[in-house]
């Protein structure tokens, strides 16, 4: 079915368009290169371009920045810092009060690796990026914290010192009598989950075009989705009132699975450079800066406890849960874990749950909304442990979920933390999907395979998938009384605009900031059911402009809003248009208005549909004929909708939450093999199935699906923001950030085995981008859990990881030999340790001069190109290193303490360029040997920034080889500068020799 | 990801190259396919002041199937060779291996004396040089030289290429009669640099294998073919704790070694039985 079936011109109703498979009518631009993003759009002359300067290290206070050989650079016209936005600025609020201090730049402290330090303006962004590297900032290295249960811990290093703790918010939220519950269950399990870092990567990554006006206000176009809440926030950290700062976005967006939220930090530190440039700026985010620093889903800590009977029958859970935020806490961060809250149950009828929420603060990427917001991260807990409780019964696990499952007939169901479900039938949807996905089958290939002595496994997973948020989530920050003083949140308000001109031409603008979704393709189906046209009538246009549009606090792309939200307020303004031009035709037809019906481009009497009028006759008369239109009608034919819920109630004094509008199932299973040899996963079957209510269209509906699971098989296999515990940054480009691609996708079976529609919203829709984020990595997760028959599973299932779940040791060497190099090293990514020795052809006493001599000592370093001491055995050098090709020049400080002369000493430095900074010790030890003296070093480096971000395969052994270079240079230097030996003294020779200075 | 200022030129003739390069030395690097350097550079993690763009040099685009070599001149694609109709029988270990390099769309690009001169631990092409013993051709103003590739292959992004030479050609054994071939490849997708790449060759009563994304350069043992299957497990260990390997992101230093000592075996074996 598509676009042919509409060129029906009869003045009849047909098929409505909200159901169909229609063709996406944004595909025709885009499949011919001629979409409007950000970066083709024309710029103002004399638009200067951003580059950022990022922190490499994960916690440092700022000593010092020197930008003048950056200004001084050509083309470059501003080097602005983070003390000139602090200048300029309010910090940016979050939704509670908090001593934390954000600005979207460091002021005096860093504290993530890529975190924004400087911004230079240039003319283009080369010669931005050219004069980044001329900018001279000195850096005191902190300790970092990575683990966020030792963040909360009492001697965790405190990321804001004014906020005394990285805890930044705990609250404790009890619904029902859960200790009760528990003191009184027959049965209790407990376990501790943990989910990682990730995000999903746009094709096109932040833009913002900033400017500052003469009137003292902003302009700005940028492909920020949402929520406009953030606008506020950006207004009043600019300091100026809403109206003065104008926020555009342009027709397309190159996706953000809830990315984009994040940028709003960047726009204002990019109004402040456009004011001190005097030029507008604009930035276009690349790759690198998007991967370390742009947004991240929080990783989360979950310990889930659960109060159950023999039957399996589950009376409470206890889930206390380590919320990690990264560096700073940014609004609406932390949504998702509120968002989530009402829904912490599941599609259970658990009647008792406490919550327990840390927010907390690491030495990370700060976070932002990601497809699923919070979802995965409690889901992940709650289906491990239904699982987990089958297993300790001896049960199938769809058995359990089954035995606790929300009964049928019980909607709309009011869970315990608040949500109201408002539809659905959860045991049909299993069912059902049992039944067409052929999980018999699937079990006994299960069977077989374990004959045969392979390992195989099934997971089940079910969710609710929420849609459409409340806006009074976020005050789940606060305590009741807090709340109550600083007046309640609840709601959500959509808008948008029908236009019909005089010629009967329809338009539609909304607020719902789509990034590749096919906002309108469904909005136009909508609209053309009402009005009785070709979907090709009806112009949709979703650019949005702060200044002219309607818009409201809840307005952009995110938890699924589209289809109960944005589709619902267009459909109340087209059933407003189309009760007007009823009313307009109703004189004409000589039929009352209610007897009016619109099909075919035309306005006829139902029971007559020869008795009929064109469409843009009766709009024209709208425009032409005010004063011949009906009493007390307004003229033209405009309808401008705000509208809101009033299902989205406020948070009640005990905390319980309508978290969402809307609630959707998902049902899932899966069967996987692993293969023993090597810990790779294969996903033989996998089946999803979902009821989302109405589908509006179940193309939009399908790609959504398949989407939300090759993004799921990508967190559940592959993708991971990576952290060494010194807080560097490991997973810089796509090389090591692992995106799952079209070779890595299973077939996905899909099932909507049923649709029960939404009873508060317009169209019956609930959303349905998000619900394989939600159960696809557990549902995999319970597969590997019952192939391997362990229960501690954690995501990405990389084989490494795996394969040591199967085979725990690793066999020694068979001779000892093989184990017995000079020199050893083990890296635990970023941080490396080794040792080795070198034997020099002089005594101790004379390697230790050289070791605090001046002279030597720079002729021994590799690349040193300046060395000179600024005290006692502490030496500032100049040096150029690297590896094979890939050299730079950094700038050391070295210096030797714990002196043992001439036996002992150990060497401390930092490195710090372009390309990273390291910082390192070394344990020296002299040994007086037959040949001379032997050297012997370990030594601990710490490798963060450009380096490790990009290139964290190689360096363990580039600093392996590093190292080994320096000793050996350091060797060959001091043999050179040795007196002469005596003649038929050979022994130096034979040393020379062995160390490489003769061949 | 833009990067630092640079001088291009794109060569006309082998002797133009030659002198930019004794010209500029170390500061000058060579760009045939790009597929490596381009990124390397936008990263900015190398600052040559001169690129030596030698990829219209037709001369250098071949590939020469003499007596017991497959000679592949300097600008000859990973996708030319792939297509190339006697790689299977003259080639069948790098057959084997290339699907493996990247993605088709870099193969378009990417070249096999670029790649060897890339010298990134991981590579197969460097691997698959060092497994059957392969040798590179040099040239400069000065001189021309042969290297096999263990002279060749230095270490982690480092060859004994000296920064006024050109790789104008690599020169891998043909197949010979009697001899299997065998590669395998661990990465986490397709495409990945390898977390373990192997490559056997059985045959005239030996056994040999190559190691990739272990040692900071491929790494080769040879050993007698009627080895005792619980000898050549133990020297697989063995090989596997001298290799060492490193711990990152994606893999651990044991789970690489554990690869050595499990898929060495089963490399070894497909080898063994297409030689038979």
């Amino acid at each position: 079915m598509s676009l042919e079936q509409s060129s029906a011109t009869t003045a009849k109703a047909r098929v409505p368009y909200v159901g169909q498979r229609v063709l996406r009518v944004e595909n025709p631009p885009l499949l011919k290169g001629r979409g409007q993003f950000i970066d083709d759009l024309p710029v103002k002359t004399g638009t200067l371009h951003a580059a950022f300067l990022r922190s490499p290290h994960a916690h440092a206070e700022i000593v010092s920045i020197d930008t003048s050989a950056a200004r001084a650079r050509p083309g470059v016209r501003a080097v602005v810092t983070g003390q000139d936005i602090a200048a300029l600025t309010d910090p940016l609020i979050v939704g509670f009060a908090t001593a934390m201090e954000y600005r979207g730049i460091a002021v005096d402290r860093v504290r993530y690796v890529g975190e924004p330090v400087a911004v230079v303006c240039a003319s283009d962004r080369y010669l931005a990026e050219d004069a980044l590297d001329d900018i001279r900032v000195e850096y005191r290295p902190l300790p970092a914290i990575v683990d966020p249960v030792a963040a909360a811990g009492p001697n965790a290093p405190v990321l804001h010192p004014g906020v005394g703790s990285n805890v930044l918010s705990y609250r404790e939220f009890r619904h029902g009598d859960t200790a009760k519950a528990f003191a009184e269950a027959k049965r209790q399990h407990e376990i501790t989950i943990s989910y990682p870092r990730n995000s999903i990567t746009p094709m096109e990554g932040y833009a913002v075009i900033a400017e500052h006006l003469a009137t003292g206000g902003y302009d700005v176009y940028s492909n920020f989705q949402g929520p406009f809440s953030l606008h506020p926030v950006m207004a009043r950290a600019l300091r100026v009132p809403g109206s003065q700062l104008r926020h555009r976005s342009p027709a397309n967006s190159g996706g953000s699975f809830g990315s984009k939220l994040a940028l709003f930090p960047y726009i204002v530190v990019l109004c402040i450079a456009a004011r001190i440039a005097g030029r507008p700026v604009k930035w276009i985010e690349d790759r690198l800066e998007h991967l370390a620093a742009a947004s991240s889903a929080p990783n989360r800590v979950t310990r889930i406890a659960a109060a159950y009977d023999d039957a399996g029958v589950v009376g409470a859970l206890r889930l206390t849960h380590w919320d990690d935020h990264g560096a700073y806490l940014r609004a609406p961060m932390p949504a998702p874990i509120y968002r989530m809250h009402g829904l912490s149950t599941n599609a259970y009828g658990i009647k008792n749950v406490d919550v327990f929420t840390h927010i907390l603060v690491t030495n990370k990427c700060p976070t932002g909304a990601v497809r699923g917001f919070g979802g995965p991260q409690l889901y992940f807990a709650v289906e491990r442990m239904m699982h987990a409780i089958a297993v300790e019964l001896g049960l199938d696990p769809l058995e359990i979920i089954h035995r606790n499952l929300i009964p049928e007939g019980s909607f709309p169901y009011r869970t315990p933390a608040g949500a109201l479900i408002d539809s659905g039938d959860y045991q049909r949807v299993i069912a059902e999907t049992v039944r067409e996905g052929k999980l018999d089958e699937l079990k006994a290939t299960r069977e077989r395979a374990r004959r045969e002595g392979r390992l195989y496994g099934i997971g089940y997973a079910v969710a609710v998938e929420p849609s459409q948020s409340n806006m009074g989530y976020i005050s789940m920050l606060k305590t009741g009384i807090e709340r109550e003083r600083a007046g309640q949140k609840d709601g959500a308000v959509a808008c948008a605009t029908i236009n019909i001109d005089p010629l009967g031409a329809i338009s539609v603008v909304g607020d719902s900031v789509p990034q590749g979704q096919g906002h309108q393709t469904a909005l136009a189906q909508i609209v053309a059911d009402q009005l009785g046209v070709r979907i090709e009538d009806v112009v949709v246009n979703l650019e949005t402009d702060t200044q002219k549009d309607g818009w409201s606090i809840a307005a952009g792309n995110y938890s699924c809003r589209f289809a109960p939200a944005a589709a619902s307020a267009v459909h109340i303004a087209a059933v407003r248009l189309r009760e007007k031009l009823a009313r307009i035709a109703a004189s004409s037809l000589n039929v009352p208005a209610d007897r009016v019906d619109f099909g075919g481009g035309k306005v006829f009497a139902r029971d007559n549909p020869a008795n009929a009028q064109s469409l843009h006759r009766v709009a024209g008369q709208a425009h032409w004929s005010p004063a011949g239109l009906p009493d007390g009608m307004a003229p033209g034919l405009r309808e401008s909708v705000t509208w809101s819920a009033p299902e989205l109630t406020a948070t009640t004094a005990n905390d319980e939450i309508n978290t969402s509008l809307a609630y959707g199932f998902g049902f899932d299973f899966c069967g996987v093999e692993i293969d023993r040899e090597t810990g790779e996963i294969r996903i033989d079957k996998y089946v999803t199935s979902h009821d989302c209510g109405t589908i509006l269209n179940p193309g939009l509906a399908d790609g959504q699906i398949h989407g939300s699971f090759a993004a799921a098989i990508g967190a559940s296999l592959y993708e991971e923001f990576a952290y060494a515990d010194d807080g560097s940054f490991l997973s810089g480009t796509f090389a090591d950030y692992l995106v799952a691609t079209a070779p890595e996708m299973p077939k996905l079976n899909v099932l909507h085995p049923v649709q029960s529609p939404s009873p508060f919203t317009r169209l019956g829709a609930k959303g349905i981008a998000e619900g394989n984020q939600y159960s696809t990595p557990v549902c995999l997760a319970n597969a590997v859990a019952d192939a391997l028959g362990r229960s501690d599973i954690t995501i990405p299932l990389k084989p490494a990881r795996v394969l040591e779940w199967i085979t725990p040791d690793e066999p020694a060497a068979a001779r000892a030999t093989a184990r017995s190099e000079t020199q050893t090293a083990q890296g635990a990514a970023s941080m490396l340790n080794g040792k080795g020795s070198v034997v020099v052809p002089a005594s101790p006493e004379e390697v230790w001069a050289g070791l605090l001599d001046e002279t030597r000592l720079k002729a021994a370093l590799p690349g040193c190109r300046e060395l000179k001491r600024v005290g006692e055995n502490a030496f500032k050098a100049v040096v150029f290193l690297g590896v094979g090709p890939v050299r730079g020049q950094f700038a050391a400080d070295v210096f030797l303490c714990d002196l043992d002369e001439p036996r002992s000493a150990v060497l401390k430095g930092n490195l710090s360029g372009a390309l990273g900074a390291t910082s390192g010790t070394g344990h020296l030890s002299l040994t007086p040997v037959k040949e001379g003296c032997r050297l012997d070093y370990n030594y601990d480096v710490h490798v963060s920034g450009r380096v490790a971000m990009i290139a964290g395969r190689m360096l363990d052994g580039a600093a392996r080889h590093l190292i080994g270079a320096f000793f050996r240079d350091f060797a060959r230097t001091l043999a050179r500068t040795l007196p002469q030996q005596a003649p038929g003294f050979s022994w130096s020779d034979r040393l020379r020799r062995l160390i490489g200075m003769k061949r | 990801m833009k990067p630092p200022p640079f001088d291009y030129a794109r060569c006309d003739s082998m002797d133009e190259a030659l002198s930019l390069l004794a010209e500029h030395g170390e500061e000058a690097r060579v760009i045939a396919g790009g597929q490596s350097l381009m990124a390397m550079l936008n990263m900015r993690l190398l600052r040559p002041s001169v690129l030596v763009d030698i990829a219209e040099l037709d001369e250098l685009n071949y590939i020469n199937d003499s007596s017991g070599w497959v000679e592949i001149g300097a600008t000859t694609t990973q996708a030319v060779l792939e297509s190339w109709p006697g790689l299977n029988s003259r080639l069948p270990l790098v057959a084997a291996a290339i699907p493996h390099i990247g993605h088709f769309q870099t193969r378009n690009r990417g070249t096999i004396c670029g790649s060897l001169c890339h010298a990134d631990p991981s590579s197969e092409l460097p691997l698959c040089l060092a497994a059957l013993g392969g040798e590179v051709v040099l040239r400069s103003r000065r001189r021309k030289r042969v290297l096999n590739a263990k002279e060749f292959q230095v270490g982690m992004l480092t060859t004994a290429k000296q920064d006024d030479e050109i790789m104008v050609a690599a020169r891998y054994p043909a197949a010979q009669r009697g001899f299997g071939y065998a590669f395998r490849e661990l990465s986490r997708r397709h495409g990945d640099f390898a977390i373990v790449a192997l490559a056997g060759v059985a045959g005239g009563g030996k056994i040999r294998l190559g190691v990739g994304g272990l040692a900071e350069a491929p790494m080769v043992r040879e050993w007698d073919d009627h080895l005792k299957d619980e000898d050549l497990a133990d020297a697989l260990n063995d090989f596997a704790w001298e290799l060492r390997g490193s711990d990152d992101i994606h893999a651990t230093a044991r789970y690489r070694r554990e690869m050595v000592r499990r898929l060495g075996k089963k490399v070894i074996d497909e080898a063994r039985r297409c030689a038979s």
